[in-house]
């Protein structure tokens, strides 16, 4: 073999190579590699630059903890930046490229960085870059955001698919080491059901019992309250860009958790112990021993446990060179100094690492000895460990914080989250043997780095705690320790070692590491799965999509729903479209799909009593066979919602609500049944869905419907007059329900068929109107009609204005308790100041009113104490012209006055006078035509 | 959080709806004065730490309403009944 | 010692070893004429316009129970703007965009104040309609406000979802003064701002009760003794019930968690501030590079400072049907914070019923932004028993009055502002 694959050993697939590119180059790795371990068979050292001072930096580590070996992952559309190289296993074709570097990744022009790092220490930002003002935005922070930031976005639409999944255990085992598999086992063997997930593949099979699910490549990230756990499983990761998902999000519900995480190694600071080469020692025996790689062939080992010391046989065996151990413990211990015996290695007790040495890349170690004296040792890498940390991140996810355990010089796990139990490592047991706890060898005046990939130094934190920002979490804000892509897995706990020593306190008393959720960072696009683009919210189609559809509608969103807004006919602008579909309702016969409108069936001995304490007005005098307008407001006192309920029977009602509010009002109402009066008999539902409502509107109406209506019903005025209801059938057998009531303000019924007929309705509709010019009519029609007649909707029923302000205070009985009826009688919601519903017309024809216009008096200054309204619906019918509703302080008072409508968002500045909000036959006398 | 609806059993966080403090009594005197009383319950709450009884919609399941005693700080449920 | 970019270089020079602590550890006096409880946002900032703006008050004490600056000052996601609609909110909003723009050099800190703008996004012609009521109540108070449509959005904002989306982008009203700063800093620089102007700040200090007197509040007592006081202001938001309660106060408040969340660092990508009009997601880039994110409240009622998973995924799937780019950068931290949501979506800043005890409080999600104004008006109240013209509307008494500021329409349900 070539490079530093070793000739035997590791658990990679040798008889399967996998070819890759890095900065373009070509390598070749085996299945099983990771991208850091193929790159370091390779050879390759330098694999990317740091945050902030561009300097070089290679693979650390051999997990998720990585803070260095960050890269771009594939390409076009599916890079994916900041990808940890020891988590990316290489597949055949895989492109992968170094970040936040100059043109090349060897000459970096920002690495000028460090030679002005005297002048960039923590914090200097935010010391400077003041003055001029204007330069932050045009200058500085241009400047600094260039600089800063890692790899890059694609800038395209992500083009993998995500998925979801719930699932459900009575125990779930994260991590699946040795201490995994045997909590899984055990709990398996007593019948429960088990899910162990690891962050991993498994080189070679796991034996597991069945009543364990396995997920490998699966990261838990999160704890949740009610036991509830997120998961990523990464499905193709680790397989060429396909149109399969990528990533599954696993929510997994359990009775309880198991840790077993283990534990991450920490490091020793020591002067550019930045340089690519330096590693933990652990990551060094997993190159080894999982993949066949050395990653150096000398290897100087620097250490303050015996935990540690388990890389030399490791080393000796795979026959790479030791070129000696630097034991920061005085006295070293049995352990080392029998393990290097058997290597040959030289011991050095009591002695420290100053420096490494060599230039993108270490060539070897300055070392301080114990008597005194300082030697060169030549090297290519240098593993250390300062220890292990147990791996607790998930138990401070709920407010546990660590507890730093002196005998061990760890922080091990505080107060748990709910049902959660940590064993082995996780839970700091059998770690750091023999260790002197040892955070920073202490002896370099230049650089010592705690946080690689943020490039916090020693000195940092010392200069963090001079100047006041000697809390932990103070100390992290002011110097970005530990808010790097790793969240300082290898750096929180220096950090707070280092800071203990500056203060002279014990560490238990300076603070303790806590760690937020994500355990590791997780693709947005996973977490949002498969809720985007159209499918970001359901859509809720009307029963006669189709029927419009095929009529060339053009449809609008009205929350879930698609209504059709308009029927253009060859060469119509939606105005005119609209226009003439007005025109059509006020001269002949229109036809709209209402379904939208809430529907809630009522029923019971109470339901009349219920009404009456619901709306505002009166209920219980409402005759079967007849439908009434209701005012609703909230508990207190301004308006709900509006609509008109139909008495079919002594016991039955059907309420209809606004569209905007259906969920909204039934959600109250069961509130008013279930809890405020729950001794009512009474019971609702939604019907929304189950019943087709079209309108019919117009002169016309009622001989189109006379049409279709079975016999015998009558729709005479007599026996069906204004605001009548009937059930009844149509069409030859269709049982419907017909309501007389008007939005338009036309002779007008609306009819209610199942769902299901609704489609074959409407086109019977258009059928029997054929004669008499019918014509399908959309929202914007509706609308136009809906202004024209003054009939406040969504803009005027904005949960702001009073019953008063729209003109709708007689509708408050003084005789009945309502809801919201003592918060509505405070004088403040009647005030005359208030602004309340009026119309609008232009004084010159030419000028058109816009919605979100603000109403001032003529002459006034164009600044906020002058002003008193806004136009809330505005709209141009075709007989009137621009007409508006407006919500105006004493609004009654003022019909007849000419206004200033101030808009100049837009540029509108015109007069109009204010009118009543009835803008056409206020007397009703079309609703009889 | 997951509520254990009397009617469907243990479900997720994602189908119910919290309103309003259940602590809280409405008052009975059918509402004819807006006095101080119907200003508290409407605007006031305690909003104290620890457990608390809260009305809770079961909105994408049976539309129950449910009083559910839950601990404020903690977020564990520690009663669901019916009103 | 003066911030420059003088002193950095000088100091560089010499090893650094001349900065001194940002501000002093005070030790609790006996007794102070002002007592300003919660070292957030709300009460740096009151304690440094107190020292400035009326050094007459005498002694200035700022209580905080943990770490400064360790509430909501430290937890949000650091947007300013002042793009308010009701009359009783855009002086106020306005006043503080203007204390925003010369805070930096009034406080000597570099806060990272960034105008980078913000666009509102609607959706339909009812959203468009609402925000042109909006931005042209903006334009009277003074502000700066612009209504795009689609095609200049999309000229400006390229990489939005114009063209597979569940409810399409029709344009944007835009606060170009408007953009982010950097929050601790914000902490900070007030901090510091303060101790050099004679303030007391008083870390790991919390108050257990407030004492009172015939009906008048004359001091407090805190985990390091008995502080005596002549006036005493609460701004301690996401807390405020449980303060107030030791005065015998109940609000019209409840607390609930608002999540937050960042990505890991990207080279330079989204240059605004971005809020969704159809889902609950709003979006800025750090200047370290993580972009920034959020959206609604978890919707019940939390002391606890963590959110929930269903909200996560509510705000990422707002994010991927907005800008679907972002679907393969990566969720760094996300994390909770406490908010005061009031009754009525608007913010207290008040006398109380017990004399001489002050609150601000109410801030809901929107009390970064406010924070100059915040502190700036609750100094001027507690100093002159009256409150600053443009924090008049928030009294606690217009709850039961009925004189509402309530910018959505919802009512008294504190979870759905």
């Amino acid at each position: 073999m070539t490079g530093f694959r070793l000739a035997q050993g590791g658990l990679v697939d040798r008889a399967s190579p996998v070819k890759f590119h890095f900065d373009g180059k070509a390598y070749t790795g085996f299945a099983g590699d990771t991208l850091a371990s193929a790159l370091l068979a390779s050879g390759v050292k330098l694999v990317g630059r740091s945050f902030k001072y561009h300097l070089p930096r290679g693979v650390f580590a051999s997990g998720s903890e990585e803070p260095n070996a960050l890269v771009e992952l594939r390409a076009g559309a599916w890079r994916e930046p900041n990808t940890r190289a020891t988590m990316a296993e290489i597949f055949e074709g895989l492109e992968a490229a170094s970040q936040n570097r100059g043109p090349s990744l060897k000459y970096d022009p920002l690495a000028v960085n460090n030679l002005l790092s005297p002048f960039l220490s923590a914090g200097f930002y935010y010391k400077t870059f003041m003055w001029p003002a204007s330069f932050w935005e045009k200058l500085y922070e241009p400047m600094i955001r260039r600089a800063a930031g890692l790899g890059r976005n694609a800038g395209l639409p992500d083009p993998d698919i995500y998925e979801k999944t719930t699932e459900f255990c009575d125990v779930l085992v994260i991590g699946a080491g040795a201490e995994g598999i045997e909590a899984a086992t055990q709990a398996a063997a007593t019948g429960q059901r088990v899910i162990l997930c690891d962050e991993n593949a498994p080189l070679v099979p796991i034996d597991l019992p069945a009543g364990v699910e396995f997920l490998a490549r699966t990261t838990v990230f999160g704890v949740y309250d009610g036991g509830t756990y997120a998961a990523l499983q990464r499905l193709t990761d680790h397989l060429p860009s396909s149109n399969a998902p990528r990533q599954r999000l696993v929510r997994i519900v359990a009775g309880r958790s198991v840790l077993a995480t283990g534990a991450l190694e920490r490091p020793i600071a020591f002067g550019n112990n930045d340089l690519p080469g330096v590693m933990l020692s652990r990551a060094v025996g997993d190159y080894v021993t999982r993949y066949g790689v050395a990653p150096g062939r000398n290897i100087l080992l620097y250490l303050n446990n015996d935990d540690a010391a388990g890389l030399i046989p490791v080393l000796h065996q795979a026959g790479v060179n030791i070129a000696g151990v630097v034991d920061a413990r005085p006295a070293s211990s049995d352990v080392v100094h029998e393990a290097a015996r058997a290597a040959n290695a030289p011991v050095y007790a009591g002695a420290a690492i100053i420096r490494a040495t060599g230039w993108q890349g270490v060539s070897g170690a300055k070392i301080r000895l114990a008597k005194g004296g300082d030697l060169a040792l030549p090297c290519d890498i240098i593993a250390v460990s300062g220890g292990f940390n147990p791996n607790l991140a998930l138990t401070s996810h709920f407010d546990g914080k660590p507890v730093w355990d002196a005998a061990i010089a760890a922080f091990v796990p505080g107060s748990l989250p709910p049902c959660m139990s940590v064993v082995g490592k996780a839970a700091g047991q059998g770690l750091n043997a023999n260790i002197q706890p040892v955070f920073h060898s202490g002896f370099f005046p230049g650089k010592s780095f705690l946080d690689l990939q943020n490039d916090v130094t020693v000195k940092d934190v010392k200069l963090a705690e001079q100047e006041g920002f000697a809390a932990v979490e103070h100390l992290k804000r002011y110097t970005t320790l530990g808010m790097a892509t790793d969240q300082g897995k290898t750096s929180n706990v220096n950090a707070i070692g280092v800071l203990a020593q500056t203060l002279g306190k014990g560490i238990g008393e300076t603070g303790t590491t806590r760690f937020r959720p994500p355990y590791v960072p997780v693709a947005i696009g996973a977490l949002a799965g498969a809720h985007t683009g159209k499918e970001f919210k359901p859509t809720r189609l009307t029963p006669t999509h189709e029927w419009a559809a095929g009529l060339g509608a053009v449809f609008v969103e009205t929350g879930l729903w698609l209504r059709a807004q308009y029927f253009p006919k060859p060469g119509e602008d939606w105005l005119a479209a609209a226009q003439r579909e007005v025109n059509a309702v006020r001269n002949a016969v229109g036809i709209c799909d209402v379904t939208t409108l809430g529907k809630i069936d009522i029923q019971g001995p109470d339901a009349a009593i219920f009404l009456e304490r619901v709306y505002t007005n009166s209920w219980a005098n409402l005759p079967v066979g007849k439908v009434r307008y209701g005012l609703m407001l909230r508990e207190d006192g301004f308006v709900m919602d509006d609509g008109t309920t139909a008495r079919l029977g002594e016991t039955h009602f059907v309420m209809t609500t606004t569209t905007a509010n259906a969920a909204r009002v039934m959600q109250h109402l069961e509130f008013c049944a279930q809890v405020i009066w729950k001794e009512l008999d009474v019971s609702l539902i939604s019907v929304t869905d189950q019943w087709g409502q079209i309108a019919v509107a117009g002169p016309k109406s009622a001989a189109t419907l006379a049409k279709i209506v079975d016999s015998p019903f009558d729709l005479s005025d007599e026996a069906f007059p204004y605001m009548a209801c009937m059930e009844l059938t149509v069409c030859g057998g269709v049982p419907a329900r017909l309501f007389r009531i008007s939005f338009s303000g036309e002779r007008a019924y609306e009819l209610a068929v199942p769902s299901r007929q609704a489609d074959a309705l409407a086109r019977a509709l258009m059928q029997a109107g054929a004669e008499f010019g019918i014509a399908p009519y959309g929202t914007e029609a509706l609308g136009i009609m809906r202004i024209e007649k003054g009939h406040p909707a969504g803009p005027e029923l904005n949960g702001q204005t009073s019953a008063h302000d729209l003109g709708m205070g007689k509708l408050l009985s003084k005789k009945k308790e309502f809801i919201g009826r003592a918060m509505a009688a405070r004088p403040a919601l009647t005030a005359p100041i208030r602004q309340t519903l009026v119309g609008l017309r232009p004084v010159n024809p030419q000028d058109i009113i816009r919605a979100g216009s603000h109403l001032l008096p003529v002459g006034a200054p164009a600044v906020a104490a002058s002003d008193q309204g806004h136009v809330t619906s505005a709209a141009r019918s075709p007989t009137l012209g621009s007409i508006a509703l407006a919500l105006l302080e004493n609004g009654p008072a003022r019909h007849g006055e000419t206004l200033r409508v101030y808009d100049p968002l837009r540029g509108g500045d015109f007069t109009a006078i204010v009118t009543h909000p009835v803008h056409l036959d206020p007397e009703g006398h079309r609703l009889h035509a | 959080m997951r509520i254990t609806c009397p009617h469907c059993g243990n479900r997720g966080l994602e189908e119910f709806t919290y309103t309003q403090d259940a602590e809280r009594t409405r008052p009975t005197d059918g509402g004819a004065t807006p006095t101080p009383e119907w200003a508290d319950y409407i605007y006031l709450r305690d909003n104290l730490k620890g457990p608390r009884k809260e009305y809770w919609y079961h909105s994408a399941g049976c539309h129950a309403w449910l009083i559910v005693e839950r601990d404020v700080s903690t977020h564990e449920i520690l009663s669901v009944r019916l009103p | 010692m003066r911030y420059s970019a003088f002193s950095v270089l000088t100091q560089a020079l010499r090893g650094h070893t001349g900065w001194k602590p940002a501000w002093r550890k005070a030790a609790p006096a006996p007794s102070y004429d002002v007592i300003v409880i919660g070292g957030g946002g709300g009460g740096l900032a009151t304690a440094y316009y107190l020292a400035k703006n009326h050094p007459e008050v005498g002694r200035i004490a700022l209580l905080e129970k943990g770490w400064l600056g360790g509430g909501n000052i430290g937890r949000n996601t650091t947007i300013i703007r002042s793009n308010y609609m009701l009359p009783g909110n855009e002086p106020f909003y306005e006043f503080s965009m203007k204390l925003w723009e010369g805070l930096e050099q009034d406080f000597n800190y570099n806060a990272m104040v960034s105008q980078r703008g913000i666009y509102n996004l609607y959706h339909s012609d009812a959203q468009r309609d609402a925000y042109a009521r909006r931005g042209n109540s903006m334009l009277l108070h003074g502000a700066d406000a612009q209504l795009l449509d689609r095609a200049q959005l999309r000229r400006e904002l390229p990489y939005l979802n114009y063209d597979n989306a569940r409810f399409p982008v029709q344009g944007a009203l835009v606060q170009r003064r408007a953009g982010t700063a950097r929050h601790d800093a914000v902490a900070w620089g007030y901090a510091r701002g303060a101790d050099q102007r004679g303030v007391d700040i008083i870390e790991n200090c919390e108050v257990l009760g407030i004492l009172q007197e015939d009906g008048k509040a004359v001091g407090v007592e805190t985990t390091r003794g008995v502080i005596r006081a002549g006036k005493i202001g609460m701004a301690v938001a996401g807390a405020s019930s449980l303060l107030a309660a030791k005065a015998g106060l109940r609000l019209p408040i409840e607390s609930h968690a608002l999540q937050a969340f960042v990505s890991e660092g990207l080279k330079p990508l989204i240059d605004t501030v971005i809020t969704f009009g159809a889902g609950h997601f709003y979006i800025s880039q750090s200047d370290k590079g993580g972009l920034v994110f959020g959206g609604d409240i978890d919707g019940y009622n939390s002391y606890a400072q963590r959110g929930n998973l269903p909200v996560i995924e509510d705000v990422c799937e707002g994010g991927m049907a907005l800008m679907p780019m972002i679907g393969r950068a990566r969720l760094l931290r996300s994390w909770g914070g406490l908010m005061d949501m009031s009754m009525d979506g608007s913010p207290i800043i008040d006398k109380t019923p017990v004399e001489n005890l002050f609150i601000n409080a109410g801030w809901c999600y929107g009390g970064f932004k406010a924070t100059p104004a915040s502190g700036f008006c609750f100094a001027h109240l507690i100093a002159r028993g009256a409150p600053h013209e443009v924090a008049g509307a928030y009294r606690l008494a217009r709850f039961a009055e009925g004189k509402l500021i309530d910018e959505k329409g919802v009512g008294a349900q504190p979870n759905l502002h």
